[in-house]
């Protein structure tokens, strides 16, 4: 029944909109797969999807005569959840392109799927670094930022400003490890070091033990190679016990806006994070923000739902030119084709399929520092593109020529 | 203390033999699945058989041996871990992969069973659970499953060096044909003397002692059994989805193998059958709810506990007057 | 001065922390005690109702300006008669069946709560801060030990005790124990057992939610807070001896300080030590380290 008003649907527009007879049933599916209702639905979730649409309206799709539409898919945090749903939107509802995906276990299967079905991903709030490294695809795009770079912003720029020597507090599996590595290679590389680490389990409600363990190594840095409800829950608990306003300070290597939200400045100032985006940037951020919070009761963007809009602008604007939804076409186009959106400004996609922009090293302010709701960042310092991501040739990446 | 209480299980009917209405009903489920798959999604319908393979493991636990045990994921997800391990990292075919899950979840079958047995009903059950999260935290750490990653992109190769099961419908014939061997199985060991001295140990255990049965050894047998086939469902489903993942292991998915049994049926030949493709299918279509899908899980429960204990097929049993 | 690499004075912050971590098993693990040494039940929303205190106590602070001290008598009475009103419609109509009924109804009854607040506050959690007569803390020489986490292990000490004291010292508490020994006898000497049952679940169900309200400041107030907890309750309740109130409060505040001691020489394990112990106890003494067989 489906297939007939379908071919029917085609055989209509087919003989309306010649120009678009390459766009697979003439219709450009995006779906947005994240975790709609778990403990990254504030950061990304809804968001993400508000962003989608903003960037299918700034677009102008409509106007165009372009017709786009988008559907949403709750991966939960699990792989299985995430390359099931990702599965059937390929084969059933004919999606062409997948965005967002958090959660480095999912994101690498939804990328394994798919490569397979030869459609497309663009990655905005996944993080792991392998997407552009050892799993990196034809298919997909890492848009907003990895664990390399955040590694590299925060570890650097902090061993740079004093923050010499370091005490990692990781979580117990394979994203907290790596994130670790990642970050203990660049603290050392800049003439930092780690005086001491102790691992978590995953996940876990009391730091209590944990913190008092870092509190002894006298690190004048607690690295927190963890995330979500572990990273906000270690915050909190080290305020208990001092840690934040004397002589040591945390060091979130995975943290958004909306963590910082929920926690509160009272036990989240002095944190050092590293992000992509922020919506207090510059006029164009601010413009954006604004329009964005009306749509999204009233909370300010993270980077991963900037991210959402800046990757699903620039795959509307590729497929115009290619006239196709063709996975890889559109994903080589993208690579082609310069970047510019008010989220990011300027800026492109490399070969390995890494999107490049500056990242930027922020401080959240004291309570009396800031001046209302989501006012908590102040930027400690740049990291221009070039230097924010991994070098194409460390990655190993198969698509990048020797 | 014998006082005369409902016991979880099935109704005490005479079941001996193959009964021709059950032979119907047979034919009735294996033409349906043998029909569905040319219009519902394969994949979904693979997903749902694997499942109710491992009901049906479970109901024999629970349904037969009225034992209750609340940490079957392990059995599931460690065969699943496993498995896919064989099949990707050793690179062995399919056949030799399910096996090895199997046998991996049959030896936890036993391990776990006998520490659990030496407790009955709800310890039993709490026990289970807890040697069971024991294994989830283990397999978290464990640097071969992966993690919070799972082990990805399982190839499902060729079976029996004949059949390339990356074609959809070829993999769909060969779930399809492991859930009849093994619901074939459970059904014959159902109708045996083994599954007879179950029953009775069942509905009461001192009285099968003082006939001079082994009551622990048939206990462990059971469990065994169960965890066996516990595994292949858990193997199978690895190599169809290709994944392997923290999911399978996670005592939630323990809950769900009993919500889809007692919602079938508890003790009955196609309850968890049914009640596996009603859950795998509902959680389908609530998926874009999020949280409520746990609601409706809840609620079932409840009012399965409260008013529908004898579950879907138990209550067309009841009305059909005859055991199904 | 070090033992097995670790300075001395680390290791008593440690045995602290252990200790405070103890006080949530031992205090959960009484609320279960309770209900099943006197009901024969599991009561698996134990977790939620655990959670429910916290959310209560957020709620009282929020909406009603309420502060902390408020909470800790008004929660666990909110959540025990929220308790008192599932034993009296669903949990006494499974007294004749299988005690796994019991089990499977309070599992249900803890999704539908867990899926029904995680809906309406997500799954980050909410954050409840510690009072501020509670604030700040000592420094004793080995560690800085937060005044709140001080006034967490003596709360929970009083009331364990308390409880134990009442349960097997008092009149009342005699009657509780003969009344699951044999209701229909204490029936007919005219005491009132469905009463005493329903308003000893609702009793269980009040520690859970204690628990709940002291939980709140430390960790956050989210809908899973109890969810995976439970099991660990579980785990301390099959060793401690199921029924045995004493049982629980030992093993309780014991398993704490294990843990916190794991914590220190083999942190990837702190997850698993305390069911690996409760498989070597089940080796030895199925009935737990208190318990009796039943």
């Amino acid at each position: 029944m489906r297939t007939k008003v379908l071919l029917a649907a085609v055989a209509v527009v087919a003989f309306t909109v010649p120009a678009f007879a390459e766009i697979s049933d003439n219709v450009i599916k995006i779906g947005v797969m994240n975790d709609q209702s778990g403990t990254y639905a504030d950061l990304a979730g809804p968001g993400s999807v508000v962003a989608a649409r903003m960037a299918v309206e700034d677009f102008g799709a409509a106007r165009k005569g372009m017709k786009v539409e988008i559907l949403v898919g709750d991966h939960q945090n699990k792989p299985d959840v995430g390359s099931g749903i990702a599965r059937q939107w390929y084969d059933v509802d004919k999606v062409d392109v997948i965005v967002d995906v958090p959660t480095s276990s999912v994101v690498l299967a939804v990328n394994q799927v798919t490569r397979e079905k030869n459609k497309a991903l663009l990655v905005s709030t996944g993080a792991t670094s392998d997407l552009t490294g050892k799993a990196c695809s034809p298919n997909a795009i890492h848009w907003t930022y990895d664990t390399w770079a955040l590694a590299n912003g925060t570890g650097s720029a902090i061993v740079k400003t004093g923050g010499d020597s370091w005490f990692f507090l990781t979580a117990d599996y394979a994203f907290g490890l790596a994130l670790e590595r990642d970050t203990e290679a660049v603290v050392v590389k800049n003439g930092g070091k780690v005086v001491g680490r102790v691992r978590h389990p995953f996940p876990t409600a009391d730091f209590s033990s944990f913190l008092l363990q870092a509190q002894a190594s006298k690190a004048k840095i607690i690295g927190l190679a963890n995330a979500g409800a572990d990273t906000t829950n270690a915050i909190k608990q080290g305020a208990e016990f001092g840690i934040g306003r004397g002589a040591q300070q945390f060091a979130g290597l995975l943290v958004f806006l909306t963590d910082v939200h929920a926690l509160g400045l009272d036990k989240a100032q002095g944190l050092l994070l590293t992000e992509a985006f922020y919506w207090d940037l510059n006029d164009q951020t601010r413009a954006w923000s604004t329009r964005f919070a009306e749509r999204h009761r009233g909370a300010r963007p993270t980077m991963a739902q900037a991210g959402v809009y800046s990757a699903v602008l620039h795959y509307l604007k590729a497929v115009e030119a290619l006239k196709s939804d063709d996975g890889p076409k559109v994903i080589a186009k993208m690579k082609e084709m310069p970047t510019d959106d008010p989220v990011f400004g300027k800026g492109k996609v490399r070969e390995d399929g890494r999107k490049i922009h500056p990242m930027y090293l922020f401080e959240v302010k004291k309570p009396s520092e800031s001046k209302g709701a989501w006012d908590y960042y102040k930027v400690r310092s740049t990291i221009p593109a070039e230097q924010a991501f991994r070098p194409l040739a460390e990655g190993g990446c198969e698509l990048v020529k020797k | 203390m014998a006082t005369a209480r409902e016991y979880v299980g099935a109704p005490a009917l005479a079941t001996h033999g193959v009964l021709a209405h059950q032979a119907v009903a047979f034919a009735v489920m294996v033409a349906l699945l043998a029909l569905a798959p040319f219009i519902v999604y394969p994949v979904f319908l693979m997903k749902a058989l694997c499942f109710a393979l491992f009901a049906c493991a479970f109901n024999l636990l629970i349904g037969y041996a009225g034992l209750l045990s609340f940490g079957h994921a392990a059995f599931l997800g460690s065969a699943g871990y496993v498995s896919a391990h064989v099949a990707k990292v050793w690179g062995m075919p399919p056949e030799v992969a399910i096996l090895c899950g199997a046998a991996v979840s049959t030896v936890l079958g036993f391990a776990i069973g006998a520490l659990a047995i030496r407790r009955q009903g709800i310890y039993f059950a709490m026990i289970t659970l807890a040697l069971a999260q024991l294994l989830f935290f283990f397999y978290v750490q464990a640097p071969f499953t992966g993690g919070e990653d799972g082990i990805q992109a399982v190839p499902r190769g060729v079976l029996f060096g004949l059949l390339d099961l990356r074609h959809v419908m070829t993999m769909y014939w060969v779930v399809f044909a492991i859930f009849l061997a093994g619901f074939l199985l459970i059904y014959r060991a159902i109708h045996s003397p083994f599954g007879q001295v179950l029953k009775s140990i069942r509905e009461n255990e001192p009285r099968a002692v003082s006939l001079g049965y082994k009551v622990d050894q048939y206990k462990l047998l059971a469990f065994v059994l169960s965890a066996g086939l516990a595994g292949v469902a858990g193997g199978t489903k690895a190599l169809v989805f290709q994944l392997a993942s923290l999911t399978d292991v996670h005592w939630s998915m323990s809950g769900e193998v009993v919500l889809m049994t007692l919602l079938g049926g508890l003790g009955t030949v196609f309850g968890p059958v049914v009640g596996a493709f009603i859950v795998v299918t509902l959680e389908n279509y609530l998926a874009q709810l999020g949280a409520w899908v746990t609601v409706v899980q809840g609620v079932i429960f409840v009012v399965c506990v409260l008013t529908f204990r004898r579950g879907v097929i138990g209550e067309l049993g009841r009305l059909l007057g005859k055991p199904l | 001065m070090t033992i097995l690499g670790i300075p001395v004075q680390a290791l008593f912050g440690q045995l602290l922390i252990g200790l405070i971590n103890g006080s949530f098993y031992a205090l959960l693990s009484l609320g279960l005690a309770v209900i099943f040494g006197l009901l024969n039940i599991i009561n698996f929303t134990h977790g939620a109702q655990y959670m429910m205190g916290a959310f209560v106590a957020y709620f009282l602070l929020h909406g009603a300006g309420l502060g902390y001290f408020a909470s800790l008598v008004i929660a666990p009475i909110v959540v025990g008669l929220f308790g008192i009103l599932i034993e009296r419609t669903m949990l006494k109509q499974l007294y004749h069946l299988d005690h796994l009924y019991g089990l499977l109804l309070t599992f249900g009854l803890a999704l539908i709560i867990q899926g029904l607040f995680r809906h309406e506050f997500g799954s980050s959690g909410l954050p409840y801060d510690i009072p501020p007569i509670l604030t700040g803390g000592t420094n004793l020489g080995f560690m800085f030990l937060p005044r709140y986490r001080a006034w967490v292990v003596v709360f929970s000490l009083v009331t364990c005790l308390g409880t134990w004291y009442a349960i097997e010292r008092t009149k009342l508490g005699a009657y509780l124990r003969a009344a699951t020994e044999n209701p229909a006898l204490v029936q007919a000497f005219g005491i009132n057992v469905p009463r005493m049952v329903t308003l000893t679940y609702g009793f269980g169900v009040a520690l859970a939610a204690l628990a709940g309200v002291l939980a709140a400041p430390i960790y956050q107030v989210n809908p899973l807070m109890g969810a995976d907890l439970i099991i660990v309750v579980f785990a301390v309740v099959v060793i401690g001896g199921m029924g045995s109130i004493l049982g629980s409060i030992v093993t309780g505040f014991g398993l704490g300080v294990i843990e916190g001691l794991t914590k220190v020489f083999y942190p990837e394990a702190s997850n698993t030590v305390i069911f690996v112990i409760m498989g070597l106890v089940l080796l030895v003494r199925p009935a737990g380290l208190f318990g009796r067989e039943r």
